[in-house]
């Protein structure tokens, strides 16, 4: 296993800490004029989502962590797993719940998500910035109300639920921000 | 097409006229109060022992003796004006670039430019006041802070340096939730300086300059120990917004005390694995003939022109930071 020196620290590097992958957000050399030199490490635990900070004697090296970003497409769900594909070499891979997590209530089939694997094995599941999805569901709006003011929740095909404008009626499809949960826009069928 | 390597500076021409601008000011600042501008060699054959001080290495193939030399970029110019002041040179200073075989950072660059001078006749104190005159006349800052070390431990750090037991030192890190790995291995200095860096130099100098004075004597480097307290040395650091600015002392004059102080480096170097680092004999020598009382201070410009100019990083300031140099 290759390791880094902490001269190499830098933002998106990818350690191991206690066992667990974990992202370089910010590091800070300190170096006292007389005294011995530190690195000062925020780092994001990839698998528990835990944000830390750890200081580091300047010198020292830690294991690297074998993360990989890959883009792939997602195809469907047996009830246990979640299947994903490269629309290059149509190789598929599964990733379990937990990787999945709550953006499981994103997952659009044939959207393009970012899986992050480590040691080749999905840890997180990271669907596309704006998905579209269909309203099964919400309260009839009033006629006329065009300036969408305090909306309504509105549950969608996936499960999720958003707030949405009362002009927005059941069976349109609707454009959402997967960071936020926030509805954007209606989407023209 | 490939791309272009950039080689553009990264500071803009505003930054490269403050520093032109900055250097003229300290120039007319020294001329005014009579202490004389010096040039000393970047190479020498002898180097500082500091444990946590590295200095470059090169190689003089052409040496007299007909051997290869094992010469060393300067990480201060401090023996060679000691060796000046020796010879009664007076009052001087000098602007100069200095080297440290170090990581780069938001503060530091591997090569930088170090303004050093020193005063005999002058306590710490006394030069404390010119430092902050300095400040005032160049950055316009207000007149300075001046506290100690230990009280600047005890009120940000919650831990009195000069008398806390090893355990009390260790449970202060936790306190102040610096999580790293094996601190019994960490030595009492080690553990101090992580502590100021971390939990109290932040907090100093937010708006005028902040002089702490007063290191532990195990700090004291080439200070002299104090008179007063033997604990503490007669060393002194300033901080400005965020910034470790400038260190100084009432300089160590004792020639055997100096020897044995790099004798100890050295000694802990062979502990640690580090290569020992020839002892300078000629700083040494000046020594035994007598230095005089006085007191000098290196302050580091590249930092005081980033507080001038309000730059993030270091490389703002520099035309070519050693990444692009």
């Amino acid at each position: 296993m290759a390791n880094y020196s902490t001269n190499e620290f830098k933002g998106g590097l990818k350690i191991m800490l206690d066992g667990e992958p974990c992202n370089i957000l910010e590091n800070e050399y300190v170096k006292p004029g007389k005294g011995q030199a530190f690195n000062r490490v925020k780092l994001r635990k990839l698998i528990s989502n835990k944000v830390l900070e750890k200081t580091f004697r300047s010198g020292e090296t830690v294991e690297s962590a074998d993360v990989l970003d890959t883009e792939l497409a997602y195809l469907y769900t047996d009830g246990e797993f979640y299947h994903f594909m490269n629309n290059d070499t149509f190789e598929q891979i599964a990733a379990d719940e937990k990787a999945v997590g709550d953006n499981l209530k994103w997952l659009v089939e044939n959207d393009m998500c970012t899986i992050t694997l480590w040691n080749g094995t999905p840890i997180t599941v990271t669907p596309p910035n704006f998905v579209e999805l269909e309203i099964t569901e919400t309260d009839p709006g009033l006629k006329g109300d065009t300036a969408g003011t305090g909306g309504k929740p509105a549950t969608l095909s996936t499960g999720a639920v958003v707030r949405v404008p009362l002009f927005v009626q059941t069976g349109e499809v609707i454009k959402v921000d997967t960071r936020s949960g926030e509805y954007v826009s209606r989407v023209q069928k | 097409m490939t791309s272009p390597i950039p080689w553009q500076p990264t500071a803009t021409q505003h930054a490269r006229q403050a520093r032109a601008q900055l250097l003229r000011a300290i120039r007319e600042f020294f001329y005014q109060r009579n202490v004389l501008e010096v040039d000393t060699p970047i190479l020498s054959h002898g180097s500082v022992t500091d444990v946590h001080l590295q200095a470059f290495q090169t190689c003089f193939a052409h040496s007299d003796t007909g051997k290869s030399q094992q010469l060393y970029l300067q990480t201060s110019p401090e023996y060679a004006m000691k060796r000046l002041l020796c010879a009664q040179s007076g009052p001087i200073y000098q602007i100069g670039k200095a080297f440290r075989h170090e990581s780069a950072g938001r503060w530091h660059n591997p090569e930088f430019t170090m303004l050093e001078w020193y005063r005999p006749g002058f306590t710490h104190h006394m030069l404390m006041d010119e430092v902050d005159a300095l400040l005032q006349q160049t950055l316009g800052t207000s007149v300075g802070q001046r506290i100690t070390y230990q009280q600047a431990m005890q009120s940000h750090g919650g831990i009195d340096p000069l008398a806390a037991d090893r355990q009390s030192l260790i449970n202060t890190l936790q306190t102040h939730k610096i999580d790293i790995d094996n601190p019994e291995t960490l030595n009492n200095d080690d553990i101090l300086q992580l502590l100021f860096s971390v939990a109290v130099e932040p907090l100093l100098g937010k708006e005028r300059p902040c002089f702490v004075y007063g290191f532990p004597a195990s700090q004291a480097a080439l200070a002299r120990v104090s008179q007063h307290d033997p604990r503490t040395a007669d060393r002194f650091e300033v901080y400005f917004r965020g910034a470790e600015l400038a260190n100084g002392f009432f300089e160590l004059a004792d020639a055997r005390e100096q020897r044995q102080r790099f004798e100890r480096d050295n000694e802990i170097r062979r502990q640690m694995g580090y290569p020992e680092i020839p002892v300078d004999a000629l700083f040494l020598s000046a020594l035994e003939h007598g230095l005089p009382d006085c007191a000098g201070v290196a302050l580091g410009i590249d930092r005081l022109l980033m507080l001038k100019t309000g730059a993030t990083h270091i490389a703002q300031v520099l035309n070519f930071p050693v990444g692009n140099a």
